[in-house]
C-alpha cells in the first residue's frame, strides 16, 4: 500500500513550462531581445569560422582601409580586420557579462538574505554598507579599486561586482522581510527548522523570480561598465579583441577612420539592448509589480 | 497581584501555564530609532491549558489573542512574565532542547494559503516535520499516508503544489503537518475564519474526530462565538491584550460575569428567531489603542456599568465561582444575561 503512493516523485513544477512559453511569445520586449541575444550566442560560438581572419593578425600594407571588398568592416591601424575582432569581442563581453553577473548576484542575494531575515544589528550594518554603495558614482568607486588591484580583466570584473551587488542586497532584503512573517515561515520556525535551512529552503527559492529579473537587468549594466573601464586602459590590455579596447583604439582616428569606432559601438549598443530587453521582458512576465 | 492567579507548583504540571505574560512590541519612532513607547499586544496574562481540553480565545481583531498564541512554541519571547509548557519556561530553553519541545505541538494557522511553502509539494510540506526528526524512507512515507488519511485528503494531492489545491484542501494539509509528530498541543489560529462556511464545519468536525482519534490539547483562537462554543471546553476572553474572563463554554453563554463578554455574545445573532429582541448590551465608540491604554479597568471608557473606581484600579483576575475567573470590580453586582429567558 504504502510503496503505491510512494514511489510517485514529485514531477510537476510549480509553473508549467508550456504556458510560460506562450506568454513569453507574446512579450513583445522579450522576444526582440532574444533574438538579438540569440545573434550575439551564436556569434560567440562559432566566431572561429565565422570570422575571416584571426583577431591579431596584423596586415601592414592594409592599414586603416576603409570598409569595403574583403575587409567588410575595415582595418585598424596595424591593418587587423575589424570584423573579426568585433566576432571574437562578443565572447568578452558575454563572459565578462555572466561572470560579473554571477559574483555581484551572489554577494548580494546573500547580504540581502541575511540583513532581511535577521533584522536588527546585521540588517543596519548590511543597509548602510548598500547605502554606502549605493551612494557613490560607480565608476568612480570601480576605478578606485582596480587601482588598487592593479588592471587587467579579472580585476575590473571583481571590481564592478563589488560597486554594483547593492541593487540585489536591497531587493532581496526586502523581499525577505516580507516573507520571514508568512505563516509558512513561521511553521517552519515552529518545527524546529534552522535559520541556515530557513534562509535556503524557504526564503531564497521564493525569490527566484525576483533574482532573474535583477540579474537580466543588470547584466547590460555590467558589460558597459567594465567596456567603459576596458576604454580607459584599465580592464582587458591589447592586443584582446575586447570591444573597449578596440573602441579606445580607433578614438585617435575618429576623423580619419570613424568606421573604427562605429562598428564596435554599434556591436555595443545590439548586445546591451538586447540584455535589456530580455531582462525588462521577463520582469513582466515574471514579477509584474515591478513594472516601472 | 501578577501572582494572585497562580498557585504554587502543582505536583502535576498543566500542559500550558502563563505566569503574567507580557509581550510588548516596541515602537520604532523619533530621529534616533529610540522608542519609549510599547505596544502592549498581550499584557498580564495569567491562564492554564490542561491536557485533553480545547480552550477557547476569543476576542475582537488586536486583542492580542494571536500573539498570546505565539508565546507558547517561542515564535515569540515573552517581554516579562513566564510561558510554561509543560513545566519548562519556554523563554530560557534553547535549541535542541526547544526543538523537542516544540515536537510536541502543532501550530494551523488562519490563512491555508500562505502556511505551505508555494515551492515546495504537498507531501515535501507534510513530510518535512519527519525529516527533521530523522524519521526517512519508508517509514516516513506511511506515515505521510496515514496522515492525510486521517485529514480526509486524497493522496493525487501529494505530488502538487499548494497553489493547485483548493482553501479546503490546503487547510487540511496544513493540519496533517501539524499533527504527523503525533504533538500533544495543537495550537490553532483562526483555522477556519479563511474558508467557506460550508468548508468550515468539514474542517471543524475534522479537528473534533482527530481530537478524539488521537486525544489532542487544543487551543482554539477565533472570533466566532458561535464556533468557540461549539469546539471548546473552556473559554478566555481576551480584550486589549489583558484575559477579562474564563470559563467553562456553556457556563459563559449562560451568565457571563464581565461586561465586555456580555456584549459579546449578545452581538452575534441569536439562531432562534424569538430571541431577537433579548436584552442587549452594547459598547459605545471603538477599543482603545494598545499603546496607550486607559488607566484603570481597558473597558471602563466604554462600559454601561462603570463607575469610578473602575477608571482608577485594574480590577484583577478573581476566582468568581468554581473554574471560573473574571476581571470586574462590578461582577457580584451585576447580572448579566444574554441567553433564552433574559
Amino acid at each position: 500500500m504504502a510503496s503505491t503512493g510512494g514511489t510517485r516523485p514529485p514531477r510537476r513544477s510549480p509553473m508549467r513550462v508550456w504556458p510560460l512559453v506562450r506568454v513569453a511569445l507574446g512579450n513583445g520586449q522579450l522576444v526582440v531581445g532574444a533574438i538579438l541575444l540569440l545573434v550575439v550566442l551564436l556569434i560567440a560560438v562559432f566566431a572561429e569560422s565565422l570570422a575571416p581572419r584571426a583577431y591579431d593578425a596584423m596586415d601592414l600594407t592594409n592599414r586603416l582601409r576603409a570598409p569595403g571588398p574583403g575587409m567588410l568592416l575595415g582595418t585598424d591601424q596595424f591593418g587587423r580586420d575589424t570584423l573579426s575582432r568585433i566576432i571574437y569581442g562578443s565572447r568578452i563581453a558575454l563572459r565578462v557579462g555572466l561572470i560579473v553577473v554571477v559574483i555581484e548576484g551572489v554577494l548580494g542575494v546573500s547580504l540581502g538574505l541575511l540583513a532581511g531575515y535577521y533584522g536588527g544589528l546585521a540588517d543596519r550594518m548590511i543597509s548602510f554598507l548598500t547605502d554606502i554603495t549605493w551612494a557613490l558614482p560607480p565608476i568612480v568607486l570601480a576605478l578606485a579599486i582596480v587601482t588598487v588591484l592593479g588592471p587587467g580583466l579579472n580585476n575590473v570584473m571583481i571590481a564592478i561586482a563589488l560597486v554594483s551587488w547593492a541593487g540585489y542586497a536591497r531587493l532581496i532584503r526586502s523581499k525577505a522581510q516580507g516573507l520571514k512573517n508568512m505563516p509558512f515561515v513561521e511553521a517552519a520556525r515552529a518545527l524546529g527548522e534552522s535559520d541556515l535551512s530557513i534562509m535556503f529552503r524557504y526564503i531564497l527559492p521564493n525569490t527566484f523570480g525576483l533574482i532573474v529579473v535583477v540579474a537580466s537587468l543588470s547584466l547590460p549594466g555590467a558589460i558597459l561598465s567594465t567596456t567603459a573601464l576596458s576604454f580607459l586602459g584599465l580592464g582587458s590590455q591589447p592586443p584582446a579583441p575586447d570591444w573597449g579596447v578596440i573602441l579606445s583604439e580607433g578614438i585617435r582616428f575618429l576623423y580619419d577612420a570613424p568606421f573604427l569606432s562605429i562598428f564596435p559601438g554599434l556591436a555595443l549598443v545590439w548586445t546591451v539592448l538586447g540584455f535589456t530587453l530580455l531582462g525588462e521582458g521577463l520582469r513582466d512576465i515574471l514579477d509584474p509589480r515591478m513594472k516601472a | 497581584m501578577p501572582m494572585a492567579t497562580a498557585p504554587q507548583a502543582p505536583p502535576s504540571w498543566p500542559l500550558v501555564r502563563l505566569d503574567s505574560a507580557r509581550k510588548y512590541f516596541p515602537i520604532r519612532g523619533g530621529l534616533f530609532g529610540h522608542s519609549a513607547r510599547y505596544v502592549r499586544a498581550v499584557n498580564n496574562v495569567s491562564m492554564t491549558i490542561e491536557r485533553g481540553e480545547t480552550f477557547g480565545l476569543v476576542g475582537e481583531s488586536g486583542s492580542g489573542k494571536t500573539t498570546l498564541a505565539r508565546l507558547i512554541p517561542g515564535l515569540l519571547r515573552p517581554s516579562g512574565g513566564r510561558v510554561l509548557y509543560d513545566g519548562r519556561d519556554i523563554a530560557r530553553t534553547h535549541g535542541g532542547e526547544l526543538n523537542r519541545l516544540r515536537r510536541r505541538m502543532g501550530i494551523v494557522f488562519q490563512d491555508p494559503a500562505s502556511s505551505l511553502n508555494p515551492r515546495s509539494p504537498v507531501r515535501a510540506s507534510i513530510r518535512r516535520p519527519l525529516d527533521l526528526q530523522g524519521v526517512r524512507g519508508r517509514e516516513a512515507e506511511r506515515r505521510v499516508l496515514e496522515t492525510i488519511d486521517r485529514v480526509n485528503l486524497g493522496r493525487e494531492v501529494l505530488d502538487r503544489y499548494p497553489h493547485q489545491l483548493s482553501g479546503g484542501q490546503q487547510q487540511r494539509a496544513s493540519i496533517a503537518r501539524a499533527i504527523i509528530l503525533n504533538p500533544e498541543l495543537v495550537i490553532l489560529d483562526e483555522p477556519t475564519s479563511a474558508l467557506d462556511v460550508s468548508i468550515q464545519a468539514q474542517i471543524l468536525n475534522l479537528l473534533q474526530s482527530l481530537q478524539e482519534q488521537i486525544r489532542l490539547t487544543y487551543l482554539f483562537i477565533t472570533h466566532n462565538l458561535s464556533i468557540v462554543r461549539y469546539m471548546s471546553d473552556r473559554i478566555g476572553v481576551m480584550y486589549l491584550g489583558k484575559l477579562v474572563e474564563v470559563a467553562p463554554a456553556e457556563a459563559l453563554h449562560d451568565r457571563p460575569f464581565h461586561p465586555y463578554t456580555a456584549a459579546l455574545l449578545s452581538a452575534s445573532p441569536p439562531l432562534n428567531p424569538r430571541l431577537r429582541d433579548r436584552k442587549r448590551y452594547r459598547l459605545e465608540g471603538d477599543p482603545p489603542s494598545l499603546i496607550s491604554p486607559p488607566p484603570g479597568c481597558g473597558l471602563h471608557p466604554r462600559c454601561p456599568f462603570a463607575v469610578e473606581v473602575c477608571s482608577e484600579r485594574t480590577p484583577p483576575l478573581v476566582e468568581a465561582a468554581a473554574r471560573r475567573l473574571v476581571a470586574c470590580h462590578r461582577w457580584e453586582e451585576l447580572t448579566l444575561k444574554v441567553g433564552p429567558g433574559a
